[in-house]
Order: C-alpha cells, then sequence, then structure tokens
C-alpha cells in the first residue's frame, strides 16, 4: 500500500501547478555549482517542482518505512534508513549520516586499527 | 552569488509545508527530521543541477534546458517525477505567456467544442499572476567558463 499512497501523493503535488519554494534561492543553489553558467527559466522552474515532490518523496517514503509509523512521528533515523536503503536516495548518505554511539564508534576504530596492525 | 552558507539552504517555513502536505494529518516531524529533509532538499538540487548540466555540456550547449533538467530526473531514477513535472511545466509556460490568452483562447475553443456554459469560470483563475521573479539579467555570469577537469 505504501507504493500507492506515495503515488496518490506525487499526484496530488503534480495538481498544484504553481511552486511554493522560491525560485531565487533555487538559483542561488544551482549557480552554486561551478560549472553552471546559464539556466534557462523553464529550467529553473522544472528544478523547483522536483525538488519539491522530491521532499514529499523523502518524508512520505521514510515515514512509511520507518519505525516512528506506530508514534505518530517521522524522525531523524527513518530518514537516515530511507537513505541508506533505498536506491534513489543513495546520495543522500552523506549528509544524512545513520548516527552511532560515541563506545559503538570507539569500538569501530580499535577494530579497524587492529586489522591494520596485523 | 552565494555570500553565505546559509543563503544555500531552503526556506524552513516552507519545507515544513511541503512535508506536511505529503504526511498523513497529525505526522509529528521532529526539528532534526525537518532539518535534515531541507539539506536534502538542498543536495537534491545540486545533484540534479551537476546531472543537467553535463547533458548541456555533452551537447555542447551552455544553457540547461527543461529537457537537460527531465534527462537529469530519469538519470537519477527519479521518473515517477516525470509526468507530474511535464505537466506543471506546462501550465507553467501557459502562465507565463501572454498572460494566459493562449490558455483562455483553447479554453474557449474547448468549451465551443463540448458546447458548455460556465465562460465566467475561466476568469476567475486570472488573479494568481504573482511575481514571477524578473529575470535577473544575467549578467553576474562571471564564473562563465570555470576549467572543467574531469
Amino acid at each position: 500500500m505504501s507504493g500507492k499512497t506515495v503515488e496518490n501523493k506525487v499526484e496530488r503535488a503534480a495538481n498544484n501547478k504553481n511552486v511554493s519554494l522560491p525560485m531565487s534561492r533555487v538559483k542561488l543553489i544551482m549557480k552554486s555549482s561551478p560549472d553552471v553558467s546559464c539556466i534557462n527559466q523553464d529550467a529553473l522552474f522544472l528544478t523547483t517542482k522536483a525538488t519539491e515532490l522530491f521532499v514529499q518523496h523523502l518524508a512520505l517514503s521514510s515515514y512509511n518505512k520507518g519505525s516512528g509509523k506506530q508514534k505518530n512521528t517521522l524522525s531523524y533515523s527513518d530518514l537516515a534508513d530511507a537513505a541508506e536503503e533505498t536506491e534513489t536516495f543513495q546520495f543522500l548518505t552523506d549528509i544524512l549520516p545513520k548516527k552511532i554511539l560515541a563506545r559503538d564508534y570507539l569500538k569501530s576504530l580499535e577494530e579497524m586499527e587492529e586489522v591494520d596492525d596485523n | 552569488m552565494a555570500e553565505r552558507p546559509e543563503d544555500l539552504n531552503l526556506p524552513n517555513a516552507v519545507i515544513t509545508r511541503i512535508i506536511k502536505e505529503a504526511l498523513p494529518e497529525g505526522v509529528n516531524v521532529s526539528k532534526e527530521a525537518r532539518r535534515a529533509i531541507s539539506q536534502a532538499a538542498s543536495v537534491f538540487v545540486l545533484y540534479a543541477t551537476s546531472c543537467a548540466n553535463s547533458f548541456a555540456m555533452k551537447a555542447k550547449r551552455k544553457t540547461l534546458n527543461a529537457g537537460d533538467v527531465m534527462a537529469a530526473m530519469e538519470e537519477m531514477e527519479f521518473e515517477r517525477f516525470l509526468p507530474p513535472l511535464r505537466e506543471a511545466l506546462e501550465a507553467y509556460k501557459k502562465g507565463q505567456k501572454g498572460k494566459k490568452e493562449a490558455s483562455e483562447q483553447k479554453r474557449k475553443d474547448k468549451e465551443k467544442k463540448n458546447g458548455t456554459e460556465e465562460n465566467d469560470k475561466s476568469r476567475e483563475e486570472e488573479d494568481d499572476e504573482e511575481e514571477h521573479m524578473e529575470d535577473e539579467p544575467d549578467a553576474e555570469n562571471e564564473g562563465e567558463e570555470e576549467d572543467v577537469e574531469n
């Protein structure tokens, strides 16, 4: 069922023709990419719209897969899980790292060192 | 150009609203989750831009166009966005061109064809001509041709 709801939501978003994110800001982000010189208006509009669809898609599929569903919450770990498990969200793993306890991290560091020593 | 790092963030209020729209009613979104989604959205823009740009470069064009963005979506495996994007772009173009004269004409033609009433319905929709960002004259293209090394 989750797949279907995602689609419904995406469809609903499509019915809303205009964008709510500021295109000027999106343009700024696009231009911060080093080798981009010009962006035509349609491309800017499409990117803005796509970003909105993306936000909804990310939120909804993280929520549907996530553990917070019973608690009616979308939490950071749901997002991090989605980034790790969903192929299309893989590019997010760098900015959505899984949280890890310091002691687990230290342990894994130690293990790595041991491997290096051998 | 972006002066401060915050310039590369998307407005939180808008992001929050978009998230709320997507989720079932009454779902709580933690502050951390909201911030993360907002950052993810910025990264998405950059990723899409760089994909689209590589299509433009392949075609020896300097300006990113709609086709490049659509191709980028496919490349990123977000095909599901293509139909809604196409639809939205169409609507956007109509809205931009000739103050909807074109669409009005079309609608009238259609109405004639269907022999339906309510001509006044088309009128109601005229008011939402919100500020389409004035095209900043793309003069500040200093970075015109950064040497691309890859």
